[in-house]
């Protein structure tokens, strides 16, 4: 660096101030304005009954004090027996729903499919993904009557909206080199799909199974609420039952199968870089 | 053998990027095609194995107009083209061997592909080819475990693996440090040579173009410039095929550059 340079030197001043979001100052300070005058508003409407609260307060004291301590051993053998139904109903989901998505996230990825084609898988995924598991266990429970069927096939649909727009995404992000390089050897579609997409996609694709059947044990839990067989089932008649004591145990071990789940997926998932 | 003829192709609504080409080559040679970035050599390549398809022309290739052919046919022109990457383009995730025989994947039958079972005499043949580039110890290594040197060796394997009639080399060294751009270079040189194999070759390096091929194509803006002998390549030549002084000599001396 020589002495004549002078591009670092501070004779000459600028002003920068990080521009805004959102260029335009009217459209800026309407936003919020519009944003304040809805939340007094929201808040406004809402009857907050004060008394009704304080009124609830002896009753949610009588469940709390039901439901300490937990009662493992008077419904135990019902305890075990929902969490192997959801455990079961959460395997048998995870792994059909994960076989399905495969073929639907392709059709739904823009850039291994002609249009319609893609068009068709985009509208199973975002059909699939629209309804919530709640409202798919209702519909089942309707369709196919109470019990682990209607767990088995809400938890089905539920993952293919899931993983199938995930894998959608993955095969969109691949490398499309590898593509080049298999079609040029003289390989067809489908070997194309095996041998240059595949490969790149498997990482995901088995982090998005772990990570699904942890999902899919919590959401087994809750449909099991509208009758959809597992723990859940065994929760939502303890509650009916007044049984406080048993339904605390339910959560305690739902609270501890997640916790492993969680960590086991989560170990399993790492090995997959 | 392989003809081309007013050959052109445009990306998207600009100017095109190859305007009427013409280009013919006879026997088992190794040409290699020169120009600046942009002067359509990668496109040249592309179109005869119709990685992009050509807006109008023909290219003969043994008595078949590839442009014109579809599904199953155009699937069996292209495994008797064999070609190389720049960026290698291996399956990273599969292992050495897989994307070796993935040269094989267009004589074998779907299933057979698909679940890894391919002929004994395929399986022999990529054995010999990977002790022949020097990597038969990593049979069963993943690719994304290699060194750039060595994947583009698996690249030259894999290509080769197709017993392709002609093999065409998109900038096979150009991702690669100078010393193994030579190695690897040499080996597609002799290993063509040996196998009678015909070869089109885009090249950045003059230096090297002129060293290995046997003729050499000068590209400028999507029409021939030049095509002749190595020695009959002069300076003005050069200069005719890139566009500023300053890009030829960096061509011609790149190890200048870093002195300065």
């Amino acid at each position: 660096m020589s002495g004549t340079s002078s591009t670092v030197s501070a004779d000459q001043h600028y002003v920068w101030k990080r521009p805004h979001f959102i260029e335009s100052f009217w459209v800026r300070i309407g936003i919020m304005i519009l944003s304040a005058v809805y939340l007094v508003y929201a808040f406004s409407t809402l009857e907050i009954d004060f008394q009704r609260v304080a009124r609830g307060i002896p009753r949610a004291m009588q469940i709390f004090s039901g439901a300490i301590p937990p009662d493992f051993a008077a419904r135990g053998s019902l305890i075990v027996s929902g969490f192997i139904e959801s455990i079961q109903i959460t395997f048998l989901a995870t792994f059909v729903g994960v076989l399905l998505s495969i073929p639907f996230g392709f059709m739904a990825a823009r850039n291994v499919t002609i249009l319609p084609v893609y068009g068709l898988g985009r509208a199973i995924v975002i059909v699939a993904r629209s309804l919530h598991p709640v409202v798919l266990g209702v519909l089942f429970v309707k369709a196919v009557g109470f019990g682990a069927v209607a767990g088995v096939l809400t938890l089905l649909i539920y993952t293919i909206g899931f993983v199938g727009k995930l894998i959608a995404e993955a095969v969109e992000e691949i490398k499309y080199g590898q593509i080049e390089a298999i079609r040029s050897t003289g390989a067809g579609y489908f070997t194309i799909l095996i041998y240059a997409v595949f490969p790149q996609i498997m990482p995901r694709l088995i982090g998005l199974t772990m990570y699904q059947l942890d999902i899919n044990l919590r959401a087994s839990a809750v449909i099991g609420l509208v009758g959809a067989g597992g723990i859940g089932s065994t929760l939502n008649s303890a509650f009916g039952r007044y049984d406080y004591g048993t339904a605390s145990a339910i959560l305690i071990v739902m609270i501890g199968l997640i916790l492993v789940a969680e960590t086991v997926s989560g170990k399993l998932r790492r090995f997959t870089r | 053998m392989l003809e081309i003829k007013d050959l052109v192709k445009s990306y998207g609504t600009g100017q095109p990027v190859l305007k009427g080409l013409n280009f013919s080559t006879e026997g088992k040679k190794l040409t290699a095609v020169i120009g600046s970035s942009g002067a359509g050599k990668s496109t040249m390549l592309r179109c005869i194995n119709r990685l992009v398809t050509a807006d109008s022309g023909q290219i003969n290739f043994e008595g078949v107009d590839l442009l014109k052919l579809q599904g199953k046919a155009l699937q069996n022109a292209r495994r008797q083209i064999g070609m190389i990457f720049q960026a290698y383009n291996l399956v990273d995730r599969l292992t050495v061997m897989e994307n070796v025989l993935s040269g094989r994947l267009g004589y074998v039958p779907f299933l057979q592909g698909a679940f890894r079972r391919f002929p004994q005499d395929d399986i022999d043949h990529a054995y010999q080819l990977l002790k022949r580039v020097g990597l038969s110890q990593y049979v069963n290594k993943r690719c994304d475990e290699l060194s750039g040197g060595e994947r583009q060796r698996v690249g030259v394997a894999r290509a080769l693996m197709q017993d392709p009639r002609i093999l065409l080399a998109d900038e096979p060294t150009a991702s690669l440090d100078p010393k193994t751009s030579e190695l690897i270079m040499e080996l597609i040189a002799n290993l063509t040579e040996e196998l009678h194999l015909p070869v089109l070759i885009n090249l950045h390096n003059v230096a090297q173009a002129k060293y290995y091929a046997a003729r050499i194509v000068g590209l400028r803006n999507g029409v021939m410039v030049f095509d002749g002998k190595p020695d009959e390549l002069t300076d003005e030549h050069l200069e005719k095929i890139y566009t500023s002084k300053d890009e030829l000599s960096e061509q011609l001396n790149p190890e200048m550059e870093t002195v300065k």
